[in-house]
């Protein structure tokens, strides 16, 4: 059974419809890669999984529970995380603090956690005490994926975390992308770097227009002629 | 809603402050002393009022009837309840006010923290799921300002009302600086009651999660808090401190009047926004520039004008300023 499966998902803002019927599905383990041009839902589909868009048809079902209509507090407590593509830290709160907040619902003391995060993202420790809103774009989407991190959740869903860093900084974030799947977290990802994408993901989905596209795993979808056409720059 | 310091504002800081040492000579510092007991209850006013809007997105224009509301909460319970199990008096060791006004000010602060939370269920809450927009909130409040007001009205009538009171000595200092032991009261508790605002926001989990939903509402929701909770909250704190500032303020005018909490919006506001909208830390020296601001310009012009002295340093910080003193420059 997967993790996270996404059947016939449509969601959308007000009148606008976004998604007329995506499905996309997460086995335990793997990381997968969305990829498609701007404005084809690969953020709204994450929102509504997470449960800040509402889904109109269809399901999504994580760990075997039906999801869709879950407010985001019960599916951060359920184990699956988010972080969002902007605006992803709380800027006038420090490091820790921020930390503490991704460890809201946790009942435990969380403190080794917020250790272990330090551990992971070394440039975070140097800083703990400075406020997110002072950090470089790097730092901050480090900070961003860590507070996601805290709650230990089964599956981590990340919106383009390599967008805007310079090129030195995203093979860093990739690094770490990858070191988190190593600890048995299953990651989806939307990127726009989609050939260092494509090449860590098991799977990959390409969406256009509110709809699934293709889907392969993520080797295939990398040799894939039309896809090194259109999204992968000849 | 921080409070950081960029070597630009530090200078500016400055400036100011030695604009206020030069003009020193020519002041009286006994309106000084006025102005910081006035800038006490402003900051109590003015710190819910950020607040509630940092972190509703909510300009509250019924705050000021929520003082109002708690100064005659209290009344009730100084002049109609608590006679008729024993208690009364006035005049507590320095104080004009008694023991019963003691009394009277936490249940007032109880009584306007459950109001506010119950007048968000009933209206704030529902035009939030609709997505109603900045301008139909602040409209909302309006009215409740004025239902507040009228309902005041209505049950302790127009007239002037006072706490029970006997006169007191004032405190004589040097270079003509006179403070009466209830200005010395306000400002004492203004000053715990801030610092209990300031440990709440930086060291227990709900206040940390109010500035968290403050700063990004959308990241706290999908951070797990419980941004409900962080709203009552946000309300139990702005109405306590909204009742105890009308409290405070009948005690220091020596009078009650349905209008008072009305009267008072502009400090608050000025206050506000002067301190930077949504940032408390801001508005207790915001609160108390304007206070120090209101009570000096009376040596110069008719006291009556006091709450013009407010709006125009409103105004001033929105032309030059828009994001406060300790905002960044637009």
């Amino acid at each position: 059974m997967a993790l996270l499966e996404a059947s016939g998902v449509v969601a959308g803002y007000g009148e606008t419809e976004v998604l007329h019927g995506v499905s996309i599905k997460v086995n335990a383990g793997e990381v997968v890669t969305i990829i498609g041009p701007n404005g084809c839902g690969k953020s709204t589909l994450m929102k509504a999984m997470v449960g800040l868009v509402r889904v109109r048809t269809g399901s999504v079902h994580f760990r075997g529970v039906d999801i869709s209509g879950h407010d985001p507090e019960q599916t951060v407590r359920s184990g699956l995380c988010y972080v969002p593509q902007t605006e992803n830290v709380f800027p006038s709160m420090t490091i820790r603090e921020n930390l503490e907040m991704g460890a809201f619902v946790r009942r435990d003391d969380y403190q080794f956690r917020i250790d272990e995060m330090l551990e992971l993202f070394p440039d975070l420790r140097r800083s703990a005490r400075l406020k997110a809103g002072t950090l470089s774009g790097g730092q901050r989407q480090m900070l961003a994926i860590a507070r996601a991190l805290m709650l230990d959740p089964v599956l981590l869903l990340l919106d383009e975390p390599s967008a805007g860093l310079a090129p030195a900084l995203v093979e860093g974030v990739f690094e770490r992308i990858r070191d988190i799947n190593s600890t048995g977290v299953s990651i989806l990802l939307i990127e726009q770097n989609a050939r260092e994408s494509l090449r860590m993901s098991d799977r990959g989905y390409v969406l256009a227009g509110g709809a699934n596209q293709l889907q392969d795993t993520g080797p295939a979808l990398l040799d894939n002629p039309e896809v090194g056409r259109v999204y992968l720059g000849g | 809603m921080g409070l950081s310091m960029s070597p630009g504002r530090i200078s500016a800081l400055l400036a100011a402050g030695l604009l206020i040492l030069g003009f020193l000579p020519f002041i009286k510092l006994g309106l000084v002393v006025n102005g910081l007991i006035l800038g006490s209850v402003i900051a109590l006013g003015a710190i819910g009022l950020t607040l509630v809007y940092g972190i509703l997105k909510l300009g509250n224009f019924a705050h000021g009837d929520y003082m109002a509301f708690g100064a005659y909460v209290a009344f009730f319970i100084v002049d109609g309840v608590l006679p008729r199990v024993g208690i009364e008096g006035a005049g507590l060791g320095p104080f004009t006010f008694g023991f019963p006004v003691l009394i009277a000010l936490p249940l007032a602060a109880l009584v306007v923290a459950l109001g506010a939370i119950a007048l968000d269920a009933l209206i704030y809450r529902r035009l939030r799921d609709r997505a109603a927009s900045t301008a139909i909130l602040m409209m909302a409040s309006l009215g409740v300002a004025i239902a507040i007001r009228g309902l005041v009205q209505l049950i302790w009538s127009g007239e002037t009302q006072h706490y029970p009171r006997e006169s007191r000595q004032v405190y004589h200092l040097p270079m003509d600086v006179r403070i009466p032991p209830d200005g010395l009261f306000v400002a004492v508790l203004a000053i715990i009651l801030v610092a209990g605002v300031y440990a709440l926001l930086t060291h227990t989990k709900m206040g940390k999660a109010m500035r968290a939903t403050s700063d990004n509402p959308t990241l706290a929701l999908v951070s797990g808090i419980n941004t409900k909770q962080v709203v009552w909250w946000t309300w139990g704190i702005g109405g306590a401190l909204a009742a105890v500032a009308g409290v405070l303020l009948a005690v220091v005018q020596a009078q009650l009047l349905p209008i008072m909490g009305w009267k008072f919006l502009i400090p608050l506001f000025a206050a506000v926004i002067l301190g930077g909208i949504g940032n408390p830390y801001g508005a207790l020296i915001g609160a108390l520039v304007v206070g120090v601001s209101m009570e000096l310009s009376t040596q110069w012009i008719n006291p009556s004008y006091k709450p013009a002295v407010a709006f125009a340093i409103m105004i001033g910080v929105l032309l030059a300023r828009p994001r406060g003193i300790f905002g960044d420059a637009p």
